[in-house]
């Protein structure tokens, strides 16, 4: 290559008369020097594709070519973080194959299927799952005789003991409990209530999909589920309010008679309930509407704009699994109306538990939210570790002095307020309550948002019981039977 | 009781299977020797250079004798075998004849088409056998009738002074193709001829490149330069109005080059690239084509079902087909649409590997360096010229195909020269090479002079 190079040089190098070569030769070699650059460019990038971006780019639906790795590859196990399978293969006597769920609906939302159509889990890890790294020698033995070999072990995030928790407190209600670890981003719970049996999914197919059923068990509330905030939004509220009033919103003060009135509008507290003299911090630990009504319609709504922005409301999720984006509809010269509903969480909001569940991670963690991810590392079938996935940070959301007055003012929602029912001599939690009214006449729904311990958190949970009334005594109880269960062992 | 028929059948299935997944290792490590060889031919003596070209023909052969093994063992049709039977006829009379006629002809260059040829052949007989045989004899055709251009550019010293003739003939052509004709992928790039569908733009190409050299050839004037400039803008104005993006941008390059090689001024590369990234602005804006291209590129995974289909469908098949690829027929490269043509590259990459695909590129790579070589030891300015506007041409194109290919830039819808199906392109690639062989023989033995 060095000779070439040589040979380039002297061969276009000006020989002869220099007059009569008009330099012609210095200039086709830095041309030809550009081209080889450009190629090496080409080249790296290809190796960078492959070495990168490739799994994630052919682990796609569209990709046909992986379905014909399930002809010589046995789908490998997907596992829970004790080792316990979520999904196997069981490979019959006449080498029929059938996949199993040991854990049947528990965690049909977050394993998914991979009989009607592929989700969740089944679809994200099916590059690996239809991989096979077996050693080579017995690959191609198995291969001669024509056998499948074994397909990868993916070994996942998530925790049965916490996703039992977290479903049997959910009980038979509707909603969705997310449960991550704020400092790494990894999920250990995901439920979604109604479920269905993975195990069953093809014989129940039909009436899963029927226009008459209206239970929606396929989907997966934690992700795709789309629901006003209601007060945990005031979290939102509260970060901006502190942003444009950074040095006196201490002294916020606000007499509330439970009922707040501006122009022909009327903001109700919860029941009516008149909270009285309120601070910032009690105002928010009362998820005092009056309060928030008030302050928030006073905000720049550009900034608030921003804000949502910034805390991934109309924006892409770093979400592997499929998701439905949140959304903060209120544009700058939205009437009075809009602007107080919109302080208090109601109005055209909306977002998934999932999204709510990162939101107190972020706080958790200092301001910077930690990608969520589900798979923790990939093993052969005879155990070897094949690839590990480390946590990666998405970035700061909100400055580490915002997270820690979040943190303080959440903290004080359990001390003395809405979300008594996580107060624990085991830990100190900081939550927001929520009472979500999405249609008259019915019930509202119950959020929960929170982590613990306050002071160097290791668990955050964001909890939805659909028409469960209020946060504070339908979905904190849940929180605090998923923190009970993952801080007493 | 066992059903004898169906247990051998299955049997020889997994032989072959697993034959497939171990002869693509084979076929990568005698591509990458091939590769090596085709650098290391440049520090070496005369002498040793000949054995090194000795070598790359076994190395071809081998290959290609290895990739036909697993063709014929999955098609199991005697008429395969004898296609491959005929290919190795051709190549041996290629390099032969080609030897006999020319002896001071550049074998590296024979070899390296042989090579190209060679990977087509293979992988248009596995995509469509059809395909392949029609390539092979527009391939045989070509040879026999570009074996006479050699002599022609290195006695016929009229060739050089008919400049205006070119720059006429190669503007009424691409005139012709944009008012006349056929429509394909949204661009106009044939006229029919009697049965054969003709792109004349893969022969406009060498016209154009002649037509450069020698207006540059006799002034490099700022009017002089003016006049060069609007006569190749109006090439490149066609060939946009033809939609034919692709071949718009080696023209533009191609001038590009060859106006800095002829004055070595900075200013006019400047100029050059300010205008034409100006019209290129200007394109995004008005063509709707143009945008289309850009946006498949940038994000072509909201757009899956329709305009990002092909680009993803590549990705998926290099992705899928990793560095050493899925082996012959285990892949599923017909998924790629036009993957004969433009996207071929993505199909060696799928079943072949990417590092065999990445030798293909170093092989198209090293036939550019040659070329510059030659430009270099070339005094008359119109020859340098000429040899060097068609490396560009050619490694232009390359970088389009290949680039567009695996996503480094927005697809343009060009073939891989000798690799691609295609009769146009195929006897265009021809005639060049033939002119390179040409001018190689008019510089004299290599490194001869001043020594």
């Amino acid at each position: 290559m060095r000779k070439l190079w040589k040979r380039l040089k002297e061969n276009t190098a000006s020989r002869g008369d220099p007059a009569d070569r008009n330099g012609a030769d210095g200039s086709i070699l830095r041309l030809t020097y550009l081209v080889v650059a450009v190629f090496a460019a080409m080249i790296v990038y290809e190796g960078w594709f492959l070495a990168v971006r490739r799994e994630d780019t052919i682990n796609n639906s569209y990709n046909a070519r992986l379905d014909s790795f399930a002809e010589r590859v046995v789908r490998g196990r997907l596992e829970a973080s004790d080792g316990t399978a979520l999904a196997e293969t069981i490979v019959g006597g006449d080498g029929g194959e059938v996949r199993r769920y040991p854990y049947g609906s528990l965690f049909a939302h977050a394993v998914g299927y991979s009989t009607m159509g592929r989700t969740g889990l089944e679809d994200l890890a099916q590059f690996y799952l239809l991989s096979s790294h077996v050693n080579l020698i017995e690959h191609t033995l198995r291969e001669l005789m024509g056998e499948k070999n074994m397909g990868d072990t993916v070994v996942t995030t998530l925790d049965p003991v916490l996703q039992q928790t977290a479903s049997d407190a959910l009980g038979d209600r509707r909603g969705a409990v997310v449960a991550l670890e704020p400092d790494t981003g990894k999920v250990l719970a995901m439920v979604s209530k109604p479920g269905f049996d993975p195990n069953t999914i093809a014989e129940n197919w039909d009436s899963l999909v029927s226009p008459d059923n209206t239970s929606g068990q396929l989907l997966n509330r934690a992700t795709q589920g789309l629901y006003p905030p209601g007060s945990t939004f005031k979290t939102v509220i509260l970060l901006e309010y502190i942003r444009e009033h950074p040095d006196d919103y201490d002294a916020f003060q606000f007499d509330c008679d439970g009922y707040y009135e501006e122009g022909e509008y009327t903001i109700q507290c919860y029941h009516g309930a008149a909270h009285g003299v309120q601070n910032l911090k009690q105002a928010f630990a009362n998820s005092c509407n009056g309060a928030f009504a008030y302050l928030g319609s006073r905000l720049d709504p550009a900034k608030l704009a921003d804000t949502a922005r910034q805390l991934l409301f109309n924006s892409d999720m770093p979400v592997a699994l499929p998701y439905t984006g949140s959304s903060y509809a209120m544009e700058a010269d939205a009437q009075l109306w809009e602007r107080l509903q919109t302080s208090i969480g109601q109005g055209r909001t909306q977002i998934t538990p999932l999204h709510n569940a990162l939101l107190a991670a972020a706080v958790a963690n200092g301001g910077t939210l930690m990608k969520p991810f589900f798979i923790d590392h990939i093993e052969n079938a005879g155990g070897d570790r094949i690839r590990d996935f480390r946590p990666s940070s998405y970035g700061s959301l909100m400055t580490a002095e915002e997270a820690a007055i979040l943190t303080d003012m959440m903290t004080e929602v359990v001390a003395n307020g809405t979300a008594s029912a996580v107060k624990s001599e085991l830990y100190t939690a900081a939550a927001k309550t929520g009472s979500a009214e999405f249609e008259s006449g019915r019930d509202t729904h119950a959020w929960m948002i929170g982590f613990a311990p306050a002071e160097a958190p290791r668990l955050a949970v964001s909890v939805i019981v659909e028409e469960g009334g209020s946060g504070g005594s339908a979905a904190a109880p849940i929180a605090r039977k998923i923190f009970d269960a993952y801080f007493s062992r | 009781m066992i059903d004898l028929s169906s247990f051998n059948h299955t049997v020889i299935q997994n032989i072959l299977h697993v034959y497939v997944s171990w002869t693509r290792y084979l076929l990568f490590l005698i591509m990458a020797f091939y590769t090596y060889l085709n650098f290391r031919y440049f520090s070496v003596d005369e002498r040793k250079r000949k054995k090194i070209c000795g070598r790359q023909i076994l190395l071809m052969l081998l290959l290609h004798l290895i990739a036909f093994s697993v063709i014929c063992m999955n098609t199991l049709d005697t008429a395969v075998a004898a296609f491959y039977g005929m290919q190795v006829v051709f190549f041996l009379c290629f390099i032969y004849v080609y030897r006999a006629l020319y002896p001071r002809a550049s074998r590296l260059l024979v070899n390296n088409m042989c090579m190209l040829l060679c990977v087509g052949f293979l992988m248009l007989t596995r995509l469509s056998y059809d395909r392949a045989v029609r390539q092979f004899i527009i391939a045989a055709v070509s040879a026999s009738v570009t074996w006479i251009i050699p002599v022609i550019i290195d006695r016929v010293r009229l060739l050089r002074k008919m400049t205006w003739f070119y720059g006429i003939l190669g503007i009424l052509l691409l005139g012709a193709v944009c008012l006349a004709g056929n429509t394909s992928f949204g661009a106009q790039l044939s006229l029919d001829i009697g049965i054969f569908s003709v792109q004349p733009s893969e022969f406009v190409k060498i016209l154009y490149v002649l037509f450069i050299a020698g207006m540059l050839d006799r002034s490099t004037g700022f009017r002089h330069i003016a006049v060069t400039t609007a006569a190749a803008a109006v090439h490149v104005l066609i060939l946009v109005l033809s939609r034919d993006l692709g071949s718009a941008l080696i023209f533009f390059t191609a001038y590009l080059f060859m106006l800095y090689a002829a004055t070595s001024d900075l200013r006019w590369m400047g100029a050059g690239v300010l205008s034409g990234s100006l019209a290129a602005a200007a394109a995004y804006r008005l063509f709707s084509h143009v945008r289309n291209r850009v946006l498949a590129w940038r994000d072509p995974w909201s757009d899956i079902d329709d305009k990002g289909y092909q680009i993803t469908q590549s990705l998926f098949a290099i992705g899928t087909g990793s560095w050493f690829g899925l082996g012959l027929y285990e892949g599923m490269p017909r998924k790629i649409p036009v993957v004969e043509k433009d996207f071929i590259f993505a199909a060696v990459s799928e079943e072949l590997g990417a590092l065999f695909a990445l030798c293909l590129l170093l092989i198209c790579l090293g036939c550019f360096l040659q070329f510059v070589l030659i430009a270099g030891q070339l005094k008359d300015t119109f020859y340098k010229l000429t040899a060097f506007g068609l490396g560009t041409v050619y490694i232009v194109q390359v970088f389009l195909t290949v680039g567009g290919v695996i996503k480094f830039i927005p697809s343009t819808g060009v073939t891989l020269p000798l690799v691609s199906y295609g009769g146009s392109s195929i006897l265009s690639t021809f005639i060049l090479f033939s002119i390179i062989q040409g001018l190689y023989m008019m510089a004299g033995p290599e490194g001869a002079e001043g020594k």
